[in-house]
């Protein structure tokens, strides 16, 4: 029986397609069914021409099919309205859940800080909280294991062309939901979120900026090595995860400047913001097929 | 140019732009002070919020010395005749904000997005509007993109339901001929009742020709500051341009002398630094950069040795926006390791 969990994609766009890009080259995850609503669109046409089986009935197409084709893990970004829906009737045939839209229905996840623990508990709903929130919350996390953080803030700028329709009409959602991960899953006793969008030409690459305020005043070379060390994690999936500037201090701030380029897989590089997402969304579901495998978690039984 | 009786409504940004000048360190009591002697010279229209709009507060822009709350709070119910506005911008401020400005009393919101992405304000403009209250579009930077990018932004703001747009020079970088194409155009293409307004920064020493240009071309509302206090080389002096459409006969309902008092006897004695043309001001203006990096810059300056105007020169080169205010000391860190490699080569 080969090791690798079967997964379907909800949600064609571009980054349903980035993420069927990634998933071909995964030793843990192999992609099977690509869901969407219109049979006309590219997106299901591109997934159908590299191999997948596709449906343009939304998950419902798709249900009949899961026992059938033993699909253990879905992926879906499509948006926070129809997630709930989605996730109910997929969770019900035993199927995880990793969540890109904001929905949050489930826990925050942020690989290198928390992934571990949800993989091991066997959570069928984790969310991916948002592009920033990947970027900047292991920094935040960097600081926070090492001493308290009282405050952090992460300050998101994204290009212009990077900024799909979604993130725009609900931009709210992106500062909550980014704000609320920095406290659940930074460690940071408040948080506060960011983002600007830059229509600078050609594109910026994703910048972010993290601020953590120290209860007492920061053991210094402790922060530094912390950060060092996970910037290293998250180059793990995301090799264009750079530490620009810092960490720098100045009284109890402690301030850290990142770029993060995408790898260029199907969204061009420039969208780091969007390539995080993708490879975090991918990494988690690798997790659970790691944990799967060694037997330390095992997967809802299936006749 | 001939304004006879040509109203012009003008609102007033001390207590909001000059927060920048400030540090957002403005006391209450001076927000009241310089509020009420506002209300008393007729002024309509009052700006009270943290400089980077509702939800500024954060360690990117500066920490207030009073919350939102507290300041509108304060300044709200002392109001005779003046009506109070608050700045949002999304992405910093959200829906929440606007509801509880609404609910202290606050009657007219301005959304501000960067001048091509107006489309990031479709939540809140449509709630400020479905709430009843004045809502406004407010294109920031507007002098990076064109006319007509202008106008089918200040579209979308319309659809989502903004009864007044502004064309914004936040960097103060326009010169009165740009103002004039680009408010003409809203004039002549956006629906007949939408209001057109005008925001300026004197970074050029253009804030008062450019709006005089704006009002000419159809511009009704005016942003001006009281002694100027604002981000830069401060907003179009309210005093001054009150004087000007005075000469020309406009109808703008200002008592002059009042306003003039108010400027000298309130504003400027509460001044950390004289508002004027320096040359890290003047820098904004002539490379297109956001006015309120300015203090950013001097004090990245003190701290990396960088000089502030190759900072903005820099800023401005990079096309940072509004907001961007984390990229003026991640660039001084930059370019002081970029210095000390190549003193090192030596």
């Amino acid at each position: 029986m080969s090791k690798k969990l079967k997964a379907a994609i909800i949600g064609p766009g571009n980054i349903g397609t980035d993420l069927l890009i990634k998933m071909f080259r995964s030793e843990w995850i192999e992609p099977v069914w690509m869901v969407g609503i219109d049979p006309t669109s590219d997106g299901l046409k591109r997934a159908e021409e590299m191999g997948l089986k596709t449906t343009s009935e939304g998950v419902d197409g798709l249900l009949p099919h899961v026992i059938e084709d033993d699909i253990r893990v879905a992926f879906d970004a499509t948006s926070a309205y129809v997630h709930a829906e989605n996730s109910r009737k997929l969770n019900e045939l035993g199927v995880i859940m990793v969540d890109l839209t904001p929905a949050a229905i489930g826990p925050y996840c942020v690989p290198p800080v928390n992934l571990k623990q949800h993989a091991k508990e066997l959570e069928m709903n984790v969310n991916m909280v948002t592009c920033g929130g990947q970027a900047t919350i292991p920094m935040v996390a960097a600081v926070s294991q090492v001493q308290d953080v009282e405050y952090g803030e992460i300050i998101a700028t994204v290009s212009s062309r990077s900024a799909g329709p979604g993130t725009r009409k609900n931009i709210d959602e992106f500062t909550r939901t980014t704000a609320g991960a920095v406290e659940k899953v930074g460690g940071a006793d408040k948080g506060k979120a960011i983002i600007i969008i830059n229509p600078a030409e050609p594109p910026l690459i994703m910048r972010d900026t993290v601020h953590c305020l120290t209860k007492d005043t920061p053991d210094e070379a402790a922060i530094t090595e912390s950060v060092h060390n996970m910037v290293k994690e998250v180059q793990k999936y995301v090799p264009g995860y750079r530490l620009v500037n810092g960490p720098v201090f100045d009284g109890n701030r402690v301030s850290v400047f990142l770029e993060v380029e995408g790898l260029g897989d199907y969204l061009p590089k420039y969208a780091g913001n969007l390539d995080i997402m993708t490879a975090a969304g991918l990494r988690t579901a690798e997790m659970f097929a790691e944990e799967a495998a060694n037997g330390s978690i095992t997967l809802p039984e299936r006749g | 140019m001939n304004l006879k009786d040509k109203k012009v409504v003008l609102h007033d940004m001390s207590l909001r732009d000059g927060m920048h000048a400030k540090r957002h360190q403005i006391s209450l009591e001076q927000m009241v002070d310089i509020a009420t002697g506002l209300d008393d010279a007729g002024m309509p229209l009052i700006e009270v919020t943290h400089g980077d709009g509702l939800g500024g507060t954060s360690v990117n822009y500066g920490f207030p010395a009073h919350s939102d709350e507290e300041y509108l709070g304060a300044v709200i119910p002392k109001m005779k005749n003046a009506k109070v506005s608050a700045l949002l911008l999304p992405g910093i401020g959200t829906v929440d904000h606007l509801r509880m400005a609404k609910d202290l009393g606050v009657s007219t919101i301005r959304v501000a997005t960067h001048c091509t992405e107006a489309d990031v304000s479709e939540q809140h403009i449509g709630l400020a509007a479905k709430l009843e209250m004045d809502t406004v579009g407010f294109l920031m930077m507007a002098h990076m993109a064109s006319p007509e990018k202008i106008l089918e932004q200040a579209k979308l703001m319309e659809s989502y339901g903004a009864n007044c747009i502004y064309c914004t020079d936040s960097a103060g970088y326009m010169l009165p001929d740009e103002v004039t194409e680009k408010i003409a155009l809203l004039r002549a293409e956006l629906n007949p009742n939408t209001e057109i307004g005008f925001h300026g920064h004197h970074n050029m020493g253009m804030a008062i020709a450019n709006s005089l240009a704006a009002v000419d071309a159809g511009a009704v509302r005016v942003d001006g500051s009281v002694a100027g206090l604002g981000a830069g080389a401060g907003n179009t002096p309210l005093e001054v341009f009150v004087a000007v459409l005075d000469r020309m006969q406009a109808d703008h309902g200002i008592d002059l002398y009042k306003i003039m008092d108010v400027a000298e006897d309130r504003v400027v004695p509460m001044m950390d630094q004289p508002i004027r043309v320096d040359r890290d001001a003047l820098t904004l203006g002539y490379a297109g950069v956001y006015s309120s990096f300015l203090l950013f810059a001097k004090r990245a300056e003190a701290k990396y040795g960088i000089q502030a105007r190759d900072l903005l020169v820099e800023l401005g080169r990079r096309g940072t926006v509004g907001g961007q205010e984390d990229m003026i000391e991640d660039l001084a860190l930059t370019m002081a390791q970029q210095r000390a490699n190549q003193t090192n080569n030596v």
